[in-house]
């Protein structure tokens, strides 16, 4: 039987360590919603989403509530948009449209977030893909609670070097669109190589096509946790450091575990995955940056800050893999900037660069995330640093992403504040050096020797 | 049968232990097992009880419990035991 002692550590880590579940994501496929017509696109996936997602939120509340755990986010991914879209719409308007039918039903149902306004166009554009990038900008400047994503490599087909060069003028105007609000648009607006179709994790959650019709994802955190468990093994050996973060993921990724079972229960939508990533906040003790820290480093971006976080992320997926029948999404370390105070006082000290950041990033989890960098930064730069980021996922096999906020008006040494889980973030310098020939060359990189398995 | 935990902590006073009891027993709450410590002067108690019988809502009786928890300085969890479960045991 349980006892008193277990039951203090697991209210401990939830009163005083920010244990929480961060989301959960219910994915709903869009296919069956295509129509020529326009007008009856809408209305059907207005129906379908709410249909699926009106209890969402009551029921994450009523599990929160039963076992006393928080659950930060209700969201809502869907099919890729471009997809959904391709019949229909014959102009970037016709899309706006549906991402605001996407807004319409988002506040209706209650979640903060809904995915999917993404193409998947990592060997090739076709019109509808390009026209759906097109209307990103005004897409986002018009809607609250719309992401977006566009996935423009992978290992298997290599790089879509045009689809590169278009994302740099996407997230230019993207901010551009969004300037009065310190470019927030660029926030909700992930490119990706190797996308995973199931990730619960906003801005890059959609629903892919090869997932059922309606899917529960869920996502945990717990960096706190973490960082608490490692403060009792100060000056240990890295055998004794490594056995102290599995122990702590597997008990994180358990609760995330029942959470999923339960709201797939109640909703009765299959379960999933659970997505074990350590996801900071801007809330103090909420951060990976301090684990980083705990684990020896002064500040994150210090000398041994990439060896830290890869045994970090891996004894983060040792753990979590057995405390879950089922692992995926991007399940790792986030080092998203803005979101983590660690990092942010980091960038300040002046310890984390920009290109220490993408080093890291071929350990983390993810990629160069929520990351604020000079509002006149050249569109042929941003897409110069996204062909070097997915380099790295598409060599690594890895997922790797790109959410960089150019924030017109402001330069190097001025803070930007995004508000809320997406925080604030001094804007970082970037590498002033053309890459403009190199965009400018078109088609796409081929896939890796390492990718021809068959 | 399922069980919930019902966690108790907070500054040691009289009369936490019958308050608490009174209550679950208004509710048909039935207590399996009680341990309670004393930890740096705060009072700290959990219990395991049996919530089959109850007419409220779970919910309700959590927010009354969290009610009562204030009204004697107390702070008063009321959890279902899968998520200790879960945790502590493969």
């Amino acid at each position: 039987m349980i006892n008193i002692f277990e039951v203090a550590e697991t209210n401990e880590m939830i009163e005083k360590e920010n244990l929480d579940v961060r989301t959960i994501t219910l994915g709903i496929s869009l296919l069956d919603c295509i129509d020529s017509d326009l007008k009856l696109l809408n209305e059907k996936i207005y129906q379908k989403v709410y249909d699926a997602a009106k209890d969402l939120v009551a029921t994450g509340e009523q599990i929160a509530r039963e076992y006393g755990i928080p659950i930060v986010n209700k969201r809502i991914a869907v099919t890729p948009i471009a997809l959904v879209g391709g019949a229909a719409c014959r102009t970037e308007e016709d899309y706006v449209g549906i991402a605001k039918t996407l807004d319409k039903v988002a506040h209706e149902a209650g979640v903060n977030f809904i995915g999917g306004y993404s193409a998947l166009v990592s060997k090739g554009m076709t019109a509808a893909d390009e026209k759906l990038i097109r209307s990103i900008p005004k897409a986002l400047a018009v809607t609250e609670r719309v992401c977006s994503s566009v996935n423009v490599g992978s290992t298997k087909t290599g790089i879509n070097m045009d689809a590169v060069k278009l994302m740099g003028e996407i997230i230019k105007q993207t901010a551009q669109a969004t300037k009065d609000a310190d470019s927030l648009g660029c926030a909700k607006l992930v490119v990706f190589c190797n996308a995973p179709d199931d990730n619960p994790f906003m801005a890059g959650a959609f629903h892919g096509v090869t997932e059922a019709d309606k899917i529960i994802n869920v996502g945990v955190s717990g960096p706190g946790v973490v960082k608490t468990a490692l403060s009792r093994v100060r000056g240990e050996n890295f055998e004794v450091l490594c056995e102290t973060i599995k122990k702590t993921a597997f008990k994180v990724t358990r609760v995330g575990q029942l959470v999923a079972k339960e709201a797939s229960r109640r909703l009765q939508v299959p379960f999933g995955i659970v997505d074990l990533s350590l996801a900071p906040t801007p809330a103090i003790g909420d951060s990976v940056a301090d684990i980083l820290c705990e684990i020896g480093l002064e500040h994150a971006g210090a000398p041994g800050t990439t060896a830290a976080l890869a045994l970090l992320n891996d004894c983060v997926k040792k753990g979590g893999v057995m405390a879950s029948s089922y692992v995926g999404g991007l399940s790792g370390a986030f080092i998203p900037v803005s979101e983590d105070q660690g990092m942010i006082d980091a960038v300040n000290a002046g310890a984390l660069t920009l290109e220490k950041l993408e080093a890291m990033t071929c350990v983390c989890s993810v990629g160069l995330d929520m990351i604020a960098i000079p509002g006149d930064t050249k569109e042929t730069t941003i897409s110069g640093i996204i062909a070097d980021e997915m380099a790295i996922g598409m060599v690594n096999q890895k997922t790797t992403a790109v959410r960089l906020i150019p924030v017109i008006g402001k330069g190097v040494g001025e803070t930007v504040e995004f508000g809320g889980l997406l925080g604030y973030a001094p804007i970082m310098p970037v590498n002033s050096f053309s890459c403009d020939a190199f965009v400018n060359r078109g088609g796409r990189i081929p896939a890796p020797i390492h990718s021809f398995k068959n | 049968m399922k069980k919930t935990i019902i966690t108790v902590v907070g500054k040691d006073t009289v009369g936490i232990i019958a308050r608490v009891c009174t209550y679950l027993a208004q509710n048909q709450i039935n207590i399996l097992d009680i341990s309670q410590t004393i930890v740096q002067g705060y009072f700290n108690m959990m219990m395991i009880v049996d919530m089959n019988h109850i007419q409220k809502d779970f919910g309700v009786i959590v927010e009354e419990l969290v009610t009562l928890g204030e009204s004697i300085g107390v702070i008063i969890k009321c959890q279902k035991e899968e998520i200790f479960n879960q945790m502590h045991r493969i």
